[in-house]
């Protein structure tokens, strides 16, 4: 088997196979690149931008950019690590995230990943948008609120449960998520629990009903943990 | 057009399946022709693609949801937008449009009551050298004036069937005032595939290396490099894809050269599809140009019964054939991927990349997509040699570029220069006095004060896509900056966070610099926002879509400054504006129902 | 700690549209108070009763801004303290009283004086004591400038403590993991 070769993140060598992306081998050798769209079980989307990283002087997303030999990425970095907290606190800015009332709080990617980029406030003017719940499924709720549009159940939907249950719909600051259903509606559509797309919400937009705050503060996910030593929320639900 | 009925409906999607074909990949051309036929998409229209096409009802709602000139509620018989390039902003566009709602008796943004009319705006419609413009059930008007509107609205309220407008207001000029190396031919010839068939596609891929010809669209990526890819790549299928969609703010030439070169741009898809071995080719015409297709669809009928098209063409021993895919409305288009998957019947969504359109395009097909002008200058080339085409240019940048020249000038229309010629030498010949600023390659593009004039056009000074808009010292380059803050808004296709978030922060604080709200702090977080998108978004709309502030915060402070509040911070909104709602119900308006602006202590 | 005697730090504190938590939090840093006596002095805040402030060195504000009252309460904060402070969900990001910002403002007072069960002599109240609320409400550096932001609902007493004795001894503030949370 021919030697793997290696790039630096952060200085520290890591090795790749070739096709691999910056992600997947960072990932592979243990390396935490804070991400929220990416998810190993699904081809790389490269929209939500948290994984940015500088390889060879040039801003690349890691879960898209093929890894090269004896490439310099930085990923710590102040200027990175600046440049990503703008990125969460535009995703905060344009939904609705209000943790203390959302169940999914302690055990969300996209604050587990602010948490871990050590983001403090949102900066930017909120947009305080009016979107919908749909609490038609019975097994479900879809808060649009918290959707931060990196389309993993619109992947999961069409890819593994062959379904396409779900779409991005609209273009630009009125991009949203629809639903493939006569009426629009969750539960007049032909998504079910068992769903794949039912279990890789990052955030608490696609949230199974009938369990929530079964696990008390200060033990959740990531309540004592950063992501960057736990994992991903989809990862930690299958374990 | 309220309720079509039932069996209308069917009849129309039928006659389009007929037509088209039942391809997934053709739901959006398929939409498009419902969307003319009864000025909306009726859902039972949905109900029978998605039963045609196999795809979901969610994709087709999604679809129409992104495209501007699809719609899910009917829009008037007839559906009216002006054009809201700068340059038509300059020529009294929003007059016009007030001046025509009031004759119609309605608010501009809207469809009349009784459902005959709607009138709003939409993005540079590529006729800003003879602005201002609008599009008419999709059909371009031109030279708008006072007595023009006037006669419209005539025409509107007594239910003239829009083939008996008036033939001259539909008349679009060429205005071809300085032919170059390109444009002072004329002639087809099909010379170029003469010398396909004769000296084989090897020698001609050589001859357009030689000449060193990049892409026109603005990137300059090499052409037979490109090319080269494409053939290489392994996938037996290849596609050639010509981008006719011409959506930078202030460009036109490609208007130009489907109307007079057609036979040429096709000449030159052809000779790419026999050198990469194709036989599937599209044209992505922008729907604003729709007025083109039936001039462009007799050129491909000519040209396949010449045997230039179709079985055998060109004697090459390839079949190879064009069809015509139409836009509807999306300046994201331009961009190939997102051209790509809108020939796919997608939302135009930009693709990542690796892996790149030369080796897996549309359909997951190696494809070549290149400019109009492109194919045009690579049919010349195969013709008279790549020396020819060197023979102009700088050493980097070879041939000639042709400008679409708008704005304050004497002569607005279409230049032909050899690369390297100066902003001073084009300012001259297109009569352009007291000058303060050009913006060179559209709304992306380069914004351009007095002492860079004697810059050139070239990829490495000044590389464009053809874009020039002249201001002279007349203009409030604020207004320029609105207009295109609110096009990047409007046109961010949605899929990546600092082009979709970033967008909309940015022109919500250029509106308030030019409300007179903003504080020096609010400029730091333009340039903040403008940092992450320049850096961090997904595709290249994102990345130069903040240029414009960046440019003239940096070279035009005093647009900026002069409209700065004193204070060092204000607050995000109108705090006074913000308790109305408050006043209207509880009926009060006494002193502590207002909110003063913040005078210190 | 620097034993050398110096000045006590001016601090004042306000609650906006807020619920008091983050007060109550504050005084859960329990005996760590009799440290902080040491080292600051109250100025206006709902602890003394003291009404109006005077110049300061540290403003806390909880709570976000959602009418006029808490406009201009946050306004003379930000005129008479140094280093003001956005403490807690709702005034760094609006928080639970945001909620209403999905729903129109007629749709929220309706709701409360004219369609909700059980009430009489239903109106929407248009005294001018009354402070007329804004039609959303939003977090406070929306409205003025904020030197720094202390997240969480509330943020833990360990979290305030690690603020405030970090700020007073002039060093960055840098919190442990368990210490920053937006719930």
């Amino acid at each position: 088997m021919a030697e793997h070769s290696t790039f630096r993140l952060d200085g520290r060598p890591i090795p790749f196979a070739p096709g691999q992306t910056i992600m997947d081998a960072a990932l592979a050798a243990g390396a935490y690149i804070p991400h929220l769209c990416h998810h190993p079980e699904f081809a790389p989307h490269g929209s939500c931008r948290v994984c940015v990283v500088c390889a060879d002087g040039r801003e690349v997303s890691a879960c898209t950019a093929p890894a090269a030999k004896d490439m310099e990425v930085e990923s710590q970095s102040e200027s990175i690590r600046a440049l990503r907290v703008s990125i969460l606190q535009m995703l905060f800015v344009e939904g609705n995230h209000v943790c203390p009332a959302c169940e999914k709080s302690g055990a969300c990617q996209l604050q587990a990943v602010a948490y871990d980029c050590g983001m403090l406030e949102p900066h930017f003017t909120h947009f305080f948008p009016r979107r919908a719940v749909d609490a038609s499924h019975p097994d479900v709720i879809l808060d649009y609120n918290r959707c931060i549009l990196c389309e993993l159940c619109v992947r999961a939907s069409r890819d593994q449960d062959g379904k396409r249950v779900f779409a991005i719909s609209g273009r630009g600051i009125g991009s949203r998520l629809i639903v493939d259903s006569p009426t629009g509606r969750l539960g007049d559509s032909r998504f079910a629990i068992t769903d794949k797309a039912a279990h890789v919400c990052p955030v608490g937009a696609i949230l199974p009903r009938r369990g929530g705050y079964r696990v008390p503060i200060g033990e959740r996910l990531y309540d004592r943990a950063p992501i960057s030593r736990v994992g991903d929320v989809a990862a930690n639900e299958e374990a | 057009m309220l309720n079509p009925s039932p069996s209308r409906i069917a009849a129309a999607v039928e006659r389009s399946l007929a037509r088209l074909g039942r391809d997934p990949s053709l739901v959006l051309q398929h939409l498009i022709a419902l969307q003319q036929t009864f000025s909306f998409v009726p859902p039972a229209g949905i109900d029978r693609l998605v039963a045609a096409l196999g795809v979901t009802r969610a994709q087709i709602l999604a679809a129409i949801d992104f495209y501007a000139f699809l719609h899910l509620a009917p829009r008037g018989d007839y559906d009216i937008l002006f054009s809201d390039n700068i340059t038509d902003r300059m020529l009294g566009n929003g007059r016009l449009m007030t001046q025509l709602c009031q004759l119609l008796g309605m608010s501009p943004g809207s469809t009349r009551a009784d459902g005959l009319v709607s009138v709003g705006l939409t993005s540079c419609t590529g006729m800003c050298d003879q602005a201002p413009a609008m599009l008419v059930n999709g059909l371009a008007l031109t030279r708008l004036d006072d007595a023009r509107i006037r006669r419209i609205a005539a025409l509107v309220d007594t239910r003239v069937p829009l083939p008996h407008w008036p033939q001259a207001f539909f008349a679009v000029s060429n205005n071809v005032h300085r032919p170059g190396l390109l444009l002072s031919d004329l002639e087809p010839r099909d010379a170029g595939l003469a010398a396909l068939r004769q000296q084989g596609p090897d020698a001609v891929l050589a001859e357009i290396e030689r000449a060193g010809l990049r892409g026109r669209g603005g990137a300059g990526f090499t052409t037979a490099l490109k090319w080269r890819f494409c053939r290489e790549a392994a996938h037996p299928e290849k596609v050639v894809v010509c981008n006719a969609d011409e959506g930078e703010p202030g460009t036109f030439k490609d208007r130009v050269l489907l109307t007079s070169y057609a036979d040429l741009v096709f000449e030159g898809m052809t000779l790419c599809a026999g050198i990469i071995g194709a036989r599937e080719g599209f044209l992505y015409l922008r729907g604003e140009y729709r007025y083109l297709l039936e001039h462009l669809e007799a050129v491909l009928q000519r040209r396949r019964e010449q045997g230039l098209l179709g079985q055998g063409m060109a004697d090459t021993g390839t079949d190879f054939d064009i069809r015509i895919h139409l836009g509807a409305g999306a300046y994201i288009c331009g961009e190939e991927s997102a051209l790509i998957e809108s020939l796919e019947g997608k939302r135009g969504v930009t693709r990542k990349r690796p892996p790149f359109p030369v080796t897996e395009g549309y359909l997951e097909r190696p494809t070549v997509v290149n400019n109009v002008e492109t194919f045009l200058a690579a049919a010349r080339i195969a013709e008279h040699g790549g020396y020819w085409f060197r023979s102009e240019g700088t050493d980097r940048s070879a041939g000639s570029k042709i400008l679409s020249v708008s704005g304050d000038c004497e002569r607005p229309g279409i230049y032909e220069y050899p690369f390297g010629t100066s902003i001073a030498r084009v300012l001259g010949d297109c009569g352009a006095q007291r000058t303060q600023a050009v913006q060179v390659s559209g709304a992306a593009g380069a914004t351009l004060g007095v002492d860079e004039f004697q810059r050139v056009l070239a990829f490495e000074d000044l590389p464009t896509a053809g874009s020039f808009m002249v201001f002279d010292d007349s203009r409030d380059l604020m207004e320029m900056v609105r207009n295109f803050a609110d096009f990047f808004v409007h046109e961010s296709c949605g899929f990546c966070t600092p082009c979709r978030v970033g967008g909309k922060l940015l022109r919500d604080l250029v509106e308030k610099v030019a409300a007179r709200k903003a504080s020096r702090h609010d400029l730091d977080e333009m340039r903040r926002i403008a940092d992450v998108m320049r850096r961090a978004s997904h595709c290249g709309l994102g990345h130069t879509a903040p240029n414009h502030v960046l440019n003239t915060l940096d070279k035009f402070p005093q647009i900026y400054a002069s409209r700065l509040a004193s204070a060092d911070h204000t607050p995000a909104f109108d705090l006074d504006a913000a308790l109305a709602e408050a006043r209207a119900l509880t009926g009060r308006d006494d002193v502590g129902a207002h909110i003063a602006a913040d005078v210190g202590c | 700690m620097d034993t050398r005697v110096r000045p006590k730090l001016r601090v004042a504190t306000t609650s906006l549209a807020g619920c008091f938590g983050c007060h109550m939090s504050l005084l859960d840093i329990d005996e760590r108070l009799i440290d902080l006596v040491e080292l600051v002095e109250l100025d206006r805040t709902p602890l003394t009763d003291i009404k109006t402030i005077g110049d300061c060195d540290l403003g806390l504000i909880e709570g976000g801004v959602g009418n006029a009252e808490n406009v201009e309460v946050l306004r003379t904060f930000r005129h008479h303290c140094k280093v003001l402070v956005a403490v807690g969900a709702c005034a760094v990001n609006g928080g639970i009283p945001a909620m209403r910002n999905s729903f129109a403002l007629s749709d929220c007072l309706e709701e409360a004086y004219i369609d909700g069960v059980g009430l009489y002599n239903q109106g929407i109240p248009n005294d001018p004591e009354l402070p007329l609320l804004l039609s959303q409400v939003h977090p406070i550096h929306e409205v003025v400038k904020v030197d720094y932001f202390l997240p969480g609902c509330p943020p833990s007493a360990d979290a305030i403590w690690t603020f405030l004795t970090e700020l007073l001894a002039g060093k960055p503030i840098g919190f442990p993991y368990t210490q920053i949370h937006y719930d």
